[in-house]
């Protein structure tokens, strides 16, 4: 079952950009790529923790800001030689607004 | 049977025709009259007769041997008066009457005077042949001269009699030089070299009367009023055939003598070769189809059947050391589109008119070494679709037919210094490739061979391959990144040439192979896109690392540091109470002084950044730009305000300096230090930009490093003033912007182009200085200002999260 949740309007994320939406069980960082598709994701990359959000956001990928490892919106998986995951979460666009996931996003603390 | 043949002019056509006949040991008794007191030369070599690097004898073509040796029966000086076609006869100046069995006119051309009043007058020549050049030869220097016509022949009389140290002033009625063969940017190019070498050039000026003393030329009057004082008037504007002595006889003539495909006239005894012909509409001047027309008068009096085809033309001109090629047809018209290429730093041009993706006329300027190649697509219309992208750039940048890169390293002996920094030889790297060291890394292990500045790394992996032969993989040229196989170096001339001003252009034109880029590139376009086209190209923020985007910088846990901006390292105790509070209001817990004389508050987390920016604002302090590819710091001492030593105030030009390069982004950061002397003591020798400063002036010397690589920096150079001082700093840094790869520091560039190519735009070159300061305040026009303000103002809710989920995750 599903809880979509609105968070806020669409145009407040820049196109091929993120911004963070913070939880009482961590914060995840929400992409828009540039084809106005939307991702979320932990904000935190398995590396080393950096903030996702506030990488660079190129195709389907965003380059985490403090070692530049490269992370698949779609799959949450490093890309490259590199090896990590983080998870990733329900999100679509409707009515020019963002949704996520309620029941999704409170499932990490049971995970 | 030998037959009679008579030949009226002893120019290039007729002398190359005689030339084939004889080689053909044709049997003809040939006559040839020539009105010009001497036989055959060279007559587009004329100006390197007057330009002094030739001699006449030196052009002359054909000598008295030559005529003697062939038969030839030389009637030079002598005009013909007449010609009765009907009894096959001519008759020359003395009254001798000659028969022939065949006639060919070389008569050639005229020059065209323009009848202005005056035109009458002693000291009026045109440019034609030997006797006008020594006029011009004999015109002394400081002596003044006014050359009408800005085509080839008349800036080459300019240029020769330049060269002699005379007073030139070119009178072009067109907009711009050598219209036909340029278009107006070359034009541009053109008259700009021209005038370095200290030619007048008026274009669009309208002559109206040459005005004379005692039956001289005085002065040349312009319709506009101005005067141009002259003791020679060159009047170069063009040709005509002649044609006075076909028409006389009754030949069928139109703009020049009438010709078929045989070169024969409307009399079949009768031929025609050179400027003086008409064919098939068409009349000529360049040289290739004059001797093509040549040997074809040849074939035709030896009886064979060979055809004149008028071919697609090219000019490949040399006017005093400016290179300029022009082919086929580049007028605009409907469907055709252009590909241009300017390198403003070299002075480079190229243009290409596509139509139907084939190219229909080139114009180069400057560099022409790839001009036959664009010429044979030209000629053959050869389908360009598959290599449009690079086709600007040359032979050498497609994938069908590369030069032999190879064939002048290895013509190189084995003495031959390969790497200047460490003084290693063609033989010692040989002998190291020999020893087993079979790639750049091995070599430069073992031989320190491109291991310092790396320039000659591309000679160094010539020799491998010359060495190793198919043994050895060339490593390609490093491409920007994975989205692109096209270097910094090819996208910044596709930037700067196709005036790309925005990212998904550039994208476009030099085929990215993803569809936005990637963290890699993003950034490199978006620096090179603001860095040359300040008014056209709008910063991206999604395309900037989050140091520029956030202007803070980011800190292993995610936090921020900042650090405002303290002009030369100057502070107060109300700034400094003002950090304090600001520290305290937003718990910062750790506060330090930086290297480059500042405070540094880490530890800031992102969403307290606009509230702290706008309480540091408050006390008067900008963003230091800490974070920024662009200028960081000047460094000062306290020079003459306390220090004993100081001999100029180092203080307040670092001041100076920082209010005015602030804002500014460049390749890779930019550090400044100005020392109040060679103490030094603010460290000026390892910045990117460092200024000494002495008792006479200010040494600006640049290319430090104190990080990875520790360099010196290299005198620049000296200047007497503060202002020269930020002029050269201001137009090092554009230059460095502007040609730079991003993230290469000053010094690294700097081993790429030399620090002598630096100095000669700065230094040697005023203009081109005055020019670079000129684009660096234009762009600080859109850059110099505040980003903290601005985010506070209007951009504040970025820094806080997109939403808050606790309370519902309480629900």
């Amino acid at each position: 079952m599903t809880d979509w949740i609105d968070i806020a309007p669409l145009d407040d994320v820049p196109r091929r950009g993120a911004r963070m939406v913070r939880t009482a069980l961590g914060c995840v960082a929400v992409f828009r790529t540039a084809e106005d598709e939307v991702f979320a994701l932990d904000n935190a990359c398995p590396h080393k923790a950096g903030p996702l959000a506030e990488g660079i956001v190129h195709g389907k990928s965003v380059t985490c800001p403090l070692h530049n490892w490269v992370i698949s919106l779609e799959t949450g998986r490093a890309q490259g030689v590199d090896e990590g995951q983080v998870n990733t979460y329900p999100a679509r666009i409707e009515g020019g607004r963002i949704l996520l996931d309620r029941t999704f996003l409170y499932a990490r603390a049971v995970a | 049977m030998t037959q009679k043949l008579i030949v009226v002019g002893a120019g290039m056509a007729t002398g190359r025709m005689l030339e084939a006949l004889f080689d053909a040991r044709a049997c003809y008794n040939v006559t040839l009259f020539n009105a010009e007191p001497r036989g055959n030369y060279n007559r587009i070599m004329l100006s390197p007769v007057l330009s002094g690097e030739k001699t006449y004898d030196e052009i002359v073509t054909h000598d008295a041997d030559w005529y003697d040796a062939n038969g030839v029966t030389c009637r030079f000086g002598e005009s013909i008066i007449s010609i009765d076609r009907d009894a096959k006869t001519v008759t020359a100046e003395n009254g001798d009457v000659i028969a022939y069995d065949k006639l060919v006119f070389g008569t050639g051309s005229n020059p065209f005077m323009i009848p202005l009043p005056g035109h009458e007058l002693e000291g009026v020549i045109a440019y034609r042949d030997l006797e006008d050049t020594q006029r011009m030869m004999d015109l002394g220097p400081d002596n003044k001269c006014v050359v009408i016509g800005g085509g080839l022949l008349g800036l080459e009389a300019a240029a020769g009699m330049a060269a002699r140290g005379v007073d030139v002033t070119v009178v072009h009625i067109m907009g711009h030089l050598m219209e036909r063969q340029l278009d107006e940017a070359a034009g541009y190019l053109l008259r700009k070299a021209l005038v370095e070498k200290g030619i007048t050039v008026k274009c669009s000026a309208n002559s109206k009367e040459i005005l004379g003393e005692n039956g001289r030329v005085r002065a040349l009057l312009l319709v506009d009023g101005t005067e141009l004082a002259c003791d020679l008037l060159v009047m170069a504007v063009g040709i005509r055939p002649n044609v006075k002595l076909a028409q006389e006889c009754g030949l069928a003539v139109g703009k020049g003598i009438h010709v078929d495909d045989h070169m024969l006239t409307s009399d079949a005894s009768v031929l025609a070769v050179g400027e003086c012909v008409e064919h098939d509409g068409a009349i000529f001047g360049l040289v290739a189809p004059l001797y093509e027309q040549a040997k074809v008068a040849a074939q035709t009096l030896l009886g064979a059947d060979a055809r004149f085809v008028q071919k697609e033309l090219s000019t490949k001109l040399k006017v005093t050391g400016c290179d300029l090629f022009s082919a086929g047809d580049f007028a605009d018209a409907e469907g055709r589109e252009d590909i241009v290429f300017r390198d403003p730093a070299r002075g480079v041009y190229r243009r290409l008119v596509i139509e139907g993706n084939v190219i229909k006329g080139a114009v180069m300027y400057g560099d022409t070494a790839d001009s036959n190649w664009f010429f044979g697509l030209i000629r053959d219309k050869t389908d360009i679709s598959d290599m449009r992208d690079t086709l600007i750039f040359g032979p050498a940048y497609q994938g069908g037919t590369p030069l032999d890169p190879l064939a002048a390293v290895a013509a190189l002996p084995r003495d031959a210094e390969i790497c200047g920094c460490n003084g290693i030889c063609k033989g010692q790297i040989e002998d190291a490739i020999a020893a087993g060291a079979t790639d750049l890394g091995a070599v430069r292990a073992t031989t320190k061979a491109s291991g310092s500045c790396g320039t000659c790394t591309g000679l160094v992996e010539q020799v491998l391959a010359i060495s190793l032969g198919d043994k050895f993989v060339m490593p390609a040229a490093q491409s920007v990144c994975g989205c692109t196989d096209m270097t910094h170096e090819d996208v910044r001339r596709i930037i700067k040439g196709q005036k790309l001003t925005s990212m998904p252009a550039v994208w476009q034109e030099c085929g990215w192979k993803t569809s936005c880029g990637c963290h890699i590139c993003r950034p490199a376009l978006n620096f090179y896109l603001l860095a040359d086209w300040p008014m056209e190209y709008q910063d991206d923020p999604q395309s900037r690392f989050i140091n520029e985007r956030k202007h803070a910088n980011i800190q292993k846990d995610g936090t921020f540091s900042v650090v405002p901006r303290m002009w030369g390292g100057i502070t107060t105790p109300d700034e400094l109470r003002a950090i304090a509070d600001a520290a305290d209001r937003y718990m910062v817990p750790t506060v330090k002084v930086t290297g480059g004389q500042r405070i540094d508050l880490l530890g800031v987390k992102s969403e307290d950044l606009p509230g702290i920016w706008a309480d540091l604002n408050a006390a008067g302090m900008v963003s230091g730009h800490a974070y920024s590819k662009g200028l960081r710091t000047v460094k000062t001492c306290v020079g003459t305000d306390h220090c004993r030593f100081g001999t100029q105030d180092s203080t307040g030009l670092g001041i100076k300096l920082e209010k005015e390069l602030w804002g500014s982004w460049t390749p890779h950061k930019l550090k400044l230090a100005v020392s109040g002397c060679p103490r030094n003591c603010a460290e000026a020798t390892c910045k990117d930009i460092g200024v000494v400063c002495v008792d006479s002036g200010y040494q600006v010397s640049i290319g430090g490093a104190a990080g990875m690589d520790v360099k010196e920096t290299e005198l620049l150079v000296q200047v007497p003033t503060e202002e020269d001082a930020i002029d050269v700093i201001k137009a090092v840094t554009q230059l460095y912007r502007e040609n730079a790869r991003y993230l290469d520091r000053i010094y690294k560039w700097m081993g790429k182009v030399g620090l002598d190519w630096i100095r000669e735009r700065i230094v040697d070159d005023l203009q081109s200085r005055t020019e670079l300061v000129a684009r660096f305040e234009l762009s600080q026009t859109i850059y110099r200002k505040d980003p903290w303000a601005e985010h506070a103002r209007t951009k504040a809710d970025r820094y806080q999260p997109l939403a808050s989920l606790s309370l519902e995750a309480a629900e």
